[in-house]
């Protein structure tokens, strides 16, 4: 159609790069996801806020940490509900899924793996044993529901509502509606704190490492860019993007660094090791990235690849953009659909391990209303429940909002169901703002 | 009716498909030359559609035979009618609105590393050549689809179709959507392909493109064929009389040709 109207003109095979009188053509030139860039923005201000309204005290490396990882089992879950949500379903068992999981692995560490399988605790690799067991689990939940959804065609929110009830209902008859509690020091680990972090030199090499991905990853982007032909993003956008990521990266680690031991833990364990004299000042100990946050990135790198450069992450955005196409276009939608249904049951089973380990033991309510977090996390993070849209980091940093509401309002001694009325308006406001801004930009914008 | 040597590289054979007590496909046989476009015409719901995407494997036959290049093929799904290099251009376009023009065109055949990763720079490098011929003032290969111009997605349409060496291409209402420069497009593209020796079943409402483009043209008429004819033989007249009466013109009677006489 060489006579076709095109609205900009253009040389044939070339893009045009955005303009760079306004600031919003500034904005574009670095091709930085402004939607994502916002939430970011709104997520500082949310600290500052709160760090004014308490006088200083809240933006502390020990509350911020506290806050990563209640923030993470949410976050977790929430990189699966996007998948789940933008193929046009939704998952309302996870709360209770989680619960059942949580429970199994207090009642494999506790009960199962010493007395009947013989494994007593100083067995090794428990952990993981009990670890692979509740993925296992919750991959097969996931699975039956994925195929009552995708195979026999019930709609999703009746399946997971029925996952809901009947899935908690068990969580009782498993351990006979007693809290069950003894897990073991190394799947505790999991759940965070002192000792379950990284430490101090860990913390920044990870942070070195993540410097250096972000630097490879804007050079390998630039040189694809140019075997190809395409537009490259104007140099003094890339030195930007790698400089401020780097600094950032830098920053939160030395942030975390600066977590220190509590001083009895400290001293028990130099005691224990013996580290010798204690300084004058007492032990200084950085706790560094807890690992409900580590396991929190590795989950957000490893879903964004899937959502992105993989074939089942395409699927899924396509079935949710149309999805008659993707079935015309040959693709196996019902076997789409039901992978992400197991990949919630996975998902589900790392929050319930990082849930179990901070309780040390699970009781009848772990992850009771996970769902309605996650669900609003995803959302507050720009998935439409149109269906094809909807990213992971987005949904990530949704659940960060979220939680630093809920922990900032607690700290200036708002109680939870004055959280709750919070996190409620936001939620409307946030997709609202969101409906207004993209009926806006549907002529112009990209997506 | 053509007399070709070559065996066709389609063929149809008592083709049957009912919606629950509706038979909207009756018995219906036809074939598919080397090079040949094969016209189909009909009023709406005469089952046009319904046969095409028997063929296309959208919705499998209920009963019948589909042969190509001379064999029997299975056909219960898109994916097998692709590996037939069927391909299909259907009149929703069916393309997933959220996603680039490069991620549509190799949509369920996407390229990918050796790790088994989607290789975006290849697929969006291919898309940029193969476009280069369609329409080569597309520039939007970052853009979701949903943003583009009804030409603009029909040529991304197309270009699906046409990438994976299709021999055997249907096209269902390739015009209706689109502006007279666009449809002139269309129509040069077909021509060209059906030079380099593709087949096409064309479906259209406008009897002037059929006879266009066709060499032959198929009638259908409450799900049976009324007819297939040789363009060169008949005029559009009797072809909208055989669309209308579901007769061939040697079967219409006197007074109902004159009705429609009154009526057009």
């Amino acid at each position: 159609m060489t006579n076709a109207v095109d609205a900009t003109p253009a040389v044939p095979g070339q893009a045009q790069p955005p303009a760079r009188t306004s600031l919003s053509g500034l904005l574009a030139q670095t091709e930085i996801d402004v939607r994502l860039f916002g939430m970011l923005i709104a997520f500082i201000a949310i600290l500052i806020g709160f760090n004014i309204i308490s006088g200083g005290k809240f933006f502390s490396p020990n509350n911020m940490v506290t806050l990563a990882v209640q923030a993470s089992g949410i976050a977790i879950i929430a990189t699966g509900m996007v998948l789940v949500i933008v193929s046009r379903n939704i998952d309302l068992s996870v709360g209770s899924l989680v619960g059942v999981i949580a429970m199994t692995y207090a009642l494999l560490m506790t009960n199962i793996l010493p007395d009947v399988l013989g494994l007593s605790a100083d067995f090794p690799f428990r952990w993981a044993i009990a670890l692979a067991l509740g993925i296992a689990l919750g991959a097969a939940i996931g699975a039956l529901q994925g195929f009552i959804i995708a195979y026999i065609g019930v709609p999703s929110f009746i399946v997971t509502l029925g996952g809901l009830l009947s899935i908690r209902g068990v969580v009782w008859y498993l351990s006979s509606g007693a809290a069950v509690s003894g897990l073991d020091a190394n799947f505790q680990l999991i759940g965070g704190g002192a000792q379950g972090s990284l430490g101090g030199p860990l913390t920044w090499a990870l942070a070195i490492v993540g410097c250096i991905a972000i630097v490879g990853f804007l050079i390998n982007g630039r040189r694809q860019r140019r075997r190809f032909g395409f537009p490259v993003r104007p140099m003094w956008a890339e030195v930007l993007l790698g400089v401020v990521g780097c600094v950032v990266v830098l920053g939160i680690a030395n942030f975390a660094n600066n977590n220190f031991w509590p001083e009895g833990l400290a001293d028990r364990i130099a005691a224990q090791q013996n580290w010798g004299p204690k300084p004058a000042g007492g032990w200084h100990i950085p706790a560094g990235f807890p690992n409900p946050l580590i396991l929190l990135l590795v989950v957000t790198l490893v879903m964004t690849f899937i959502a992105n450069r993989r074939r089942f992450g395409r699927y899924v955005y396509a079935y949710g953009g149309n999805p008659d196409a993707a079935e015309l276009a040959g693709i196996n939608t019902r076997w789409t659909i039901l992978k992400t249904y197991v990949l919630m049951g996975v998902l589900c089973a790392l929050a319930a391990a990082i849930a179990s380990a901070r309780l040390n033991g699970a009781t009848l309510d772990v992850g009771q209303s996970y769902e309605l977090y996650v669900i609003a996390a995803a959302v507050v993070g720009g998935t439409s429940f149109a269906g094809g849209i909807g990213t992971i980091p987005g949904a990530v940093l949704g659940a960060f909002v979220l939680a630093a509401l809920a922990y900032g309002l607690s700290f200036i001694g708002v109680n939870s169901p004055g959280q709750n009325v919070v996190a409620g308006i936001v939620l409307i406001l946030a997709v609202g703002f969101d409906t207004l801004n993209r009926r806006r930009g549907t002529t112009a914008s990209a997506r | 009716m053509t007399t070709v040597a070559a065996p066709p590289i389609v063929e149809m054979r008592d083709i049957n498909v009912a919606f629950g007590g509706v038979h909207a496909v009756r018995n219906v046989t036809l074939d598919l030359h080397e090079g040949e476009v094969v016209g189909l015409v009909g009023g709406n719901g005469a089952g046009k559609s319904t046969l095409m995407r028997v063929l296309s494997g959208a919705r499998p036959a209920d009963s019948g035979e589909i042969m190509v290049n001379g064999s029997p093929a299975t056909i219960r799904n898109p994916r097998d009618a692709k590996s037939y290099n069927i391909e299909t251009i259907y009149q929703t376009l069916a393309l997933a609105d959220n996603i680039d023009a490069p991620g549509n065109v190799f949509l369920g055949r996407e390229k990918t590393t050796r790790l088994g990763s989607l290789d975006d720079s290849t697929m969006e490098a291919e898309t940029r050549k193969i476009m280069g011929r369609l329409n080569p003032n597309f520039t939007r290969f970052k853009m979701a689809v949903r943003s583009l111009s009804g030409g603009q997605r029909q040529a991304v349409a197309i270009a699906r179709a046409v990438y994976f060496n299709a021999k055997i291409l249907i096209m269902d209402e390739p015009t209706a959507a689109l502006g007279p420069a666009e449809t002139a497009q269309v129509r040069n593209l077909i021509r060209q392909l059906k030079e380099e020796g593709i087949g096409i079943f064309l479906i259209s409402h406008d009897i002037h493109d059929v006879f266009d483009l066709s060499d032959r043209i198929s009638v259908m008429y409450h799900g049976q064929i009324v007819d297939t004819v040789d363009k060169t033989s008949v005029t559009p007249d009797e072809i909208v009389s055989m669309i209308i009466l579901g007769k061939r013109p040697d079967e219409a009677t006197e007074k109902e040709l004159e009705q429609l006489e009154l009526h057009t």
